[in-house]
């Protein structure tokens, strides 16, 4: 039986930039919050003596434990699903604070053409220009309804960038400016300026100027210490929610935070949820929450996950293609070229997570589809985050992968590559979807979610485009020799691509299709709100963490506003 | 003065100053912990090789033995040989430099193997266990422990078969064949394919070769020396804008340890 505890007004389940940024507005406004996360308590004084490669980038140190906790995978239907069982592809973050922690901070927004994507599409190139099996959705708002939200992500954590013809517009400047270039970064934008692109420094979490947030939370200057991606920042110089919103959340008082509370359960009567149910990590002993609200913020594997085991929402049936839990897994459709410079070294050792150069020329609707048979596209980048001994030993393909000729080629190149690369924009698919694995569990006896996911033709098309861009950029920055490869294959759970998983509990403005209102209120639900990429109804071609930022300002607002006047808000 | 010692990356001075650090001012205590009271600069290394470690060892001028270069997993002298021997041959010594076993990286191995890292304990080992599409990645319930004790066994094996030699005692052209095969896959193993063998051996190599010394491989800072990696650095901002490349003796995680 599970011991219940005092009741809450509102129980935040996971906390990290999500769940950090809506525990820190509503305790502000005076609403009592208890934040509780499956992990350990995470300090600033954890993330001293971090510059190990092995231990932080190999052994991955501050991710999730897949000995308690994994999902399955397959490429398609026809496959049996099998358990993700070690790291690769995504890392999917723990403890407080979660993937906040050790994410690079690059902070791009996503563009007014996302927001709307459907309806800009078919106005622009007409409605064929969608295939069919593609479940392409607007968001149920629009960019100048949500950048206002925008603009407060970027105020806490202080961004550092400069703006852009090709960028998503802003209401304010970047409260920082940009970081530092690099002889990397010039020769990019040099070579882009004379394409005739439009070349910009990077939107930065890593900031170039000691910033005092409006909450009073100070984030100090980058020390380009290049121990950044998969590590904590040594100097509180990349925002994160444990030197921004969680103190402040515990600065008004009414936040209590709960750590090893791994939650399992979402009450729900068919109409409301009145708490969560959870089991201590340490002792086993089950408890439960009561609240008036329940937040989700557990990313979008548990996010799902959670729904679907309480039972909660209409789960999605891609035979039907009715139902929601589970619909628009998107990912993220790299492309990239490599430039080997046999008569140039770079000081490719330094760097911080966030420093690079891009541009959007080939982003969004930034360009004319009409003679392409996709849509969409992907910002094209040099990032300069600081290469490391182990992770990075790159050498021309036809050369042997060990023994002496690699060891000569690999000591050479290491300062020798620069590579370009795309992040593309996922577009969803009908078969591409999440529910629950039917064999395996996680170590409490859960099921595991189960992705079941491949590139489209849609996803081929546009990282055989981005490729051409990518090395057509790198040409201009004169290498010797440059690889480029523009056949992605099927989706690989194996090596690293990004932790942009989005979708599974996605917004918009029909229950229909939509889990979630443009409050991330769950239509089926009123006082259950579920924040994080889930919510995305695509994926953009950029990181996503500003947009989960500013969606989660706007379901804080619409709690707020519920706590006022309960009932459906959109 | 150590303040006004140069490292080769930053001195302890401009790191505070560029970092906009004021001693004294609203700095949080990981900063002051963290910077202020942190060895910047390299100290002498146990077990630095003659040329590069000029400072008196301070017991006579004799050498310290190095006690943690001793087998914790492996059991058996002939596989740690085995072992030895095949990693020379992934990373072997030449004119640019040392070579796996010169590096410690045998020992880094078993070190690692002895374990979480071997006894993969991180990971979602919970059966069923089913051969997947290479896209579905790792699906043994084989543990780290028992590939590698398998796999060098099998090494072994196959040159004693072949050539009527130990795997350590052959020569160099047939150890590159050997392992040749296990790249390709095609050695029969059980539990494992050969080819996700050997790429596990090649991934622990390059790993002894470059991981920071604690973990005891990449013996004095040498892998690091090879490629120019500065290792375990404070900060680049004094240089990150520099058009030339800029070398720096590298400093490790001991350097740190306060
Ligand atoms: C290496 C790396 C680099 C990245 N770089 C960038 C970048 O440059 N730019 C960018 O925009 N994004 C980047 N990201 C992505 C970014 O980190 C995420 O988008 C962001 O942190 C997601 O925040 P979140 O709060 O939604 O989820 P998370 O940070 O994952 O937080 C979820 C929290 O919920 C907890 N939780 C999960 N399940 C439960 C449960 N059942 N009960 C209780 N608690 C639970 C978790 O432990 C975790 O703390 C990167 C990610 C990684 C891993
Ligand atoms: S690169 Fe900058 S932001 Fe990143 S960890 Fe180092 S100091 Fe912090």
């Amino acid at each position: 039986m599970a011991t219940e505890l005092p009741r809450k007004q509102a129980v935040v389940v996971g906390v990290g930039w999500a769940g950090g940024i809506i525990a820190a507005e509503l305790t502000k406004a005076g609403i009592e919050v208890i934040g509780l996360e499956r992990g350990q308590e995470k300090t600033v004084d954890d993330f001293k003596m971090q510059k190990d490669e092995l231990r932080y980038a190999l052994r991955y140190d501050l991710m999730q434990d897949l000995s308690k906790e994994t999902i399955t995978f397959r490429n398609d239907q026809d496959m049996r699903a099998l358990p993700m069982r070690q790291l690769g592809s995504f890392l999917l973050g723990t403890d407080v604070g979660g993937a906040g922690i050790h994410w690079n901070g690059q902070c791009p927004r996503f563009l007014p053409y996302d927001f709307e994507i459907r309806s800009k599409t078919e106005e622009r190139y007409g409605s064929d220009k969608i295939p069919a099996d593609m479940t392409l959705q607007d968001w149920g708002i629009s960019y100048d309804e949500i950048e206002p939200y925008f603009q407060k992500f970027d105020e806490t954590i202080g961004t550092s960038g400069e703006d852009n013809d090709l960028t998503a517009p802003r209401s304010e400047p970047f409260p920082t400016p940009p970081m530092k270039e690099t002889r990397a970064l010039r020769k990019f934008k040099n070579a882009a300026e004379e394409l005739g692109y439009h070349p910009y420094q990077v939107a930065s979490a890593n900031l170039s100027e000691v910033y005092e947030n409006p909450d009073g939370q100070t984030i100090q200057a980058c020390q380009y210490c290049s121990f950044c991606e998969r590590f904590g920042c040594d100097y509180q110089a990349k925002s994160d929610p444990v030197i921004t919103v969680i103190p402040t959340a515990k600065e008004t008082g009414n936040f209590e935070l709960r750590t090893h509370a791994n939650v399992r359960r979402v009450s729900y009567d068919g109409e409301k949820t009145d708490g969560v149910y959870f089991i201590d990590t340490r002792t086993g002993e089950e408890f439960y929450q009561p609240a008036d609200v329940v937040v989700l913020t557990t990313y979008v594997m548990n996010n799902t996950r959670l729904l679907l085991q309480s039972e909660i929402g209409r789960p999605y049936n891609p035979e039907t293609n009715e139902g929601v839990i589970g619909k628009n897994y998107c990912y993220q459709v790299m492309a990239s070229a490599q430039g080997f410079f046999e008569e140039e070294r770079f000081n490719l050792y330094a760097g911080a997570g966030a420093l690079g150069a891009a541009l959007d020329d080939f982003n969004g609707d930034n360009f004319d589809h009409s003679d392409e048979d996709f849509i969409h596209g992907g910002i094209v980048q040099i990032t300069q985050t600081g290469i490391r001994p182990i992770n990075t030993n790159p050498v021309p393909s036809d050369v042997k992968s060990w023994g002496k000729e690699f060891k000569e080629a690999s000591l050479h190149y290491f300062y020798r590559t620069l590579t370009v690369a795309s992040q593309g924009a996922s577009m969803p698919y009908r078969y591409n979807y999440l529910d629950l694995d039917p064999t395996y569990k996680d170590a409490l006896g859960d099921p595991l979610l189960r992705m079941t996911y491949n590139f489209t033709e849609q996803d081929r098309k546009l990282a055989a485009h981005q490729t051409k861009r990518c090395a057509e950029v790198l040409e201009a920055m004169n290498p010797d020799k440059i690889e480029a490869n523009e056949d992605i294959g099927d989706y690989d759970i194996v090596p690293y691509q990004t932790t942009h998983n989005t979708g599974g509990v996605i917004m918009g403005g029909d229950p229909e299709t939509s889990a979630v209102n443009n409050y991330l209120q769950m239509w089926d639900c009123e006082n259950l709100f579920v924040a994080g990429a889930s919510a995305f109804a695509h994926n953009s071609g950029y990181n996503p963490t500003p947009t989960v930022g500013a969606i989660a300002y706007r379901a804080a607002d619409g709690i707020k506003k519920y706590f006022e006047n309960p009932g459906a808000l959109a | 003065m150590a303040d006004e010692q140069e490292t080769g990356g930053v001195t302890r001075r401009e790191f505070l100053k560029n970092s906009g650090l004021v001693v004294g001012g609203a700095v949080g205590g990981t900063v002051l912990g963290g910077v202020l009271g942190r060895e910047l600069f390299p100290a002498p290394q146990q077990g630095a090789s003659p040329e590069e470690d000029t400072s008196d060892s301070g017991n006579g001028g004799a050498e310290t033995p190095d006690y943690t270069e001793a087998r914790m997993f492996f059991k058996r002298e002939e596989d740690f040989r085995v072992l030895s021997a095949a990693v020379e041959r992934i990373f072997p010594e030449d004119d640019l430099g040392p070579g796996a076993i010169a590096l410690g990286v045998p020992y880094y191995i078993d070190k690692q193997l002895a374990g979480g890292y071997g006894r993969n304990a991180r990971e979602y080992m919970q059966g069923p266990f089913f051969e997947g599409a290479e896209t579905q990645g790792y699906q043994s319930g084989l543990l780290r422990q028992e590939a590698f004790l398998q796999g060098v066994r099998k090494i072994q094996q196959e040159s004693e078969s072949r050539t009527d030699d130990a795997y350590f005692d052959a020569e160099e052209d047939t150890q590159d064949e050997i392992l040749e095969a296990f790249e390709a896959g095609d050695i029969e193993m059980e539990g494992i394919n050969a080819t996700t063998f050997f790429g596990m051996l090649r991934q622990a190599t390059l790993e002894g070769v470059y991981a920071d010394p604690v973990y005891g491989g990449n013996r004095n800072m040498g892998g690091w020396r090879l490629k120019d990696y500065p290792g375990a650095q404070m900060a680049y901002i004094q240089m990150i804008e520099e058009d030339e490349f800029v070398e720096m003796d590298p400093i490790s995680l001991h350097d740190h340890h306060t």
